[in-house]
């Protein structure tokens, strides 16, 4: 139980560098959530409410998406910011920014795939009432979403739990640069490296403590919002 | 078109199944297993425990070395090694820890302090090579001229060119940080000082994008020279000496150990045989020795 010991010392009082590092994690996970949820809610829930040519195609790619090995997602955002890649002129490669890109194609097909077939099940019901009474297709789209915001909620936390939980593709482009790109996962890689394993250990239950909060935080804002309706 | 899917699936499992025949024909042959064993049994003598675990750092084994050495040692004794690799840290660690037989690292006084508590017999070091300093080509701080690498560290400081570092614990790490000596620079104040925390091949590749300076050990810069925009600037200064120990883990604070097995591995690494394959290892492949024998 050492390492619970540990993650108290790191705790009280905060120490300076392990805040910096949750900083950051915080910072990329908010944004590569936040971008995922734009991108992915509107185009898994077009995905899921209406019918097209190729969807079945589409669906299929998307699935293969969501298990895309979060290696391979750093691997090809590298090969694009590399100082000789096709936007190496960005200077983007070892920053925040092109973690938050990296994880950004891991986790809009996630948030895409599961808010499809939430709605695909959900919706028809819907649908079939929302037509009848003679609303536009943007305001359905748009109703279909507002009406299933508690399992919504569920895509958002996931998307949450990939991109803080997410090791492979941040630590290939963003290098784990102390003061700089350094977020709890690659601290915690780099514990473990070093040997450092029940302080390792301690980081990792910090991780799960910040995880527990904002999961805790996010299913009290939708009761709330449950008890406004 | 169904018929044509049915026939894709047939065809798939009979494939399938031939793939698994291919598999089993060992097997059938293991009938015979007395014999080979006998045949093994004469090399390998009395084995009790076949399994040697050795932790090591990235180096010798990310090199090629081992994988070079090892087959000879298992094919001559029987042994089979199973070859951990990490950072010096992490190896050593991994050692207390109760997971390892024996360890091969570089870094003196993190081997003494494992001897001092008592986790490893003696401190066996046998062979050696240099650290090495790259950087941009056209070498901004002006360090290729320099006597070694504390005098080369000083001009990078000076014209705060950037640098990257292990910053990892490893015994590269810890020689740099040697080096730097008692203000080693501060990865929250100096900016150009880049603490990347990842392992050799890492923090080369990070220092080719960003065109930065770093000390590493030469046989990981030359299996990695083709793919970088670095050039060797500055070696064999006096204090960028890599010296690399063997240490059998202590069976009198550990239990379990493979200890016969450990022993065996220190005696064959150290005979002439390993000294001579070691001593030619990287001249096929890079023109010169990557490692160097201690005197005897």
């Amino acid at each position: 139980m050492d390492f619970l010991r540990q993650a108290f010392e790191l705790l009280f009082p905060p120490d300076k560098e392990l805040l910096q590092i949750i900083g950051v994690t915080m910072r990329m996970s908010f944004f590569s959530t936040t971008i995922s949820c734009i991108v992915g809610l509107p185009l898994g829930a077009l995905i899921g409410t209406r019918r097209f040519r190729g969807k079945a195609f589409l669906k299929k790619t998307i699935h293969t998406l969501m298990g895309l090995p979060p290696v391979v997602a750093g691997l090809i955002v590298y090969a694009l910011f590399t100082h000789y890649g096709p936007f190496g002129s960005l200077n983007l490669l070892f920053t925040v920014r092109v973690m938050v890109i990296a994880q950004c194609l891991l986790i809009i097909p996630v948030v895409t795939g599961l808010t499809a077939s939430f709605l695909e099940k959900d919706a028809s019901p819907m649908i079939e009432t929302a037509k009848g009474m003679g609303l536009s297709k943007r305001r359905v789209l748009f109703l279909c979403l507002s009406e299933s915001r508690a399992s919504l909620l569920s895509v958002v936390l996931n998307a949450f739990g990939r991109s803080i939980a997410e090791v492979g593709a941040v630590s290939i482009v963003g290098g784990n640069i102390q003061w700089k790109t350094r977020v709890m996962t690659t601290a915690i890689m780099l514990e473990t490296n070093k040997g450092k394993f029940s302080f390792a250990l301690a980081l990792g239950f910090i991780l799960l403590l910040i995880a527990f909060a904002v999961n805790a935080a996010a299913s009290w804002i939708v009761k709330e919002d449950a008890r406004d309706d | 078109m169904k018929k044509l899917l049915a026939v894709l699936l047939t065809a798939l499992l009979v494939l399938s199944l031939a793939a698994c025949g291919g598999k089993t024909t060992p097997d059938v042959s293991e009938t015979d297993a007395p014999q080979s064993e006998a045949k093994a049994d004469e090399s390998q003598a009395n084995v009790e425990n076949p399994v040697i675990r050795l932790s090591t750092t990235t180096s010798v084994n990310d090199s090629g070395l081992l994988p070079y050495l090892l087959p000879v040692f298992e094919q001559a004794t029987g042994y089979k090694v199973e070859v951990q690799s990490a950072g010096t840290g992490a190896a050593i660690q991994k050692a207390i820890d109760g997971n390892d037989d024996l360890i091969l690292v570089h870094a003196k006084a993190s081997e003494e302090q494992f001897i001092e508590d008592g986790y490893g017999v003696e401190r066996l070091p046998f062979m050696y090579n240099f650290f090495v300093i790259v950087g941009p080509k056209d070498d901004p701080a002006g360090i290729a001229d320099c006597e070694n690498a504390a005098e080369a560290f000083a001009k990078i400081r000076e014209s705060e060119s950037k640098f990257v570092s292990r910053g990892d614990d490893s015994g590269t790490h810890k020689a740099e940080l040697k080096i730097w000596g008692d203000d080693a620079p501060d990865a929250s104040a100096d900016s150009w000082y880049i603490s990347a925390g990842q392992g050799m091949g890492a923090c080369l590749t990070m220092a080719s994008e960003q065109q930065a300076y770093c000390l590493t050990d030469k046989a990981t810069f030359l299996s990695m020279q083709a793919e970088l925009e670095l050039g060797l600037l500055l070696e064999k200064g006096d204090d960028m000496k890599n010296t690399y120990s063997l240490i059998a883990v202590n069976p009198e604070k550990i239990d379990g150990l493979n200890t016969e097995g450990a022993q065996a591995l220190i005696n064959w690494m150290l005979s002439d045989e390993a000294s001579e394959m070691i001593a030619k290892y990287g001249q096929e492949q890079y023109g010169v020795s990557l490692f160097y024998l201690l005197e005897k």
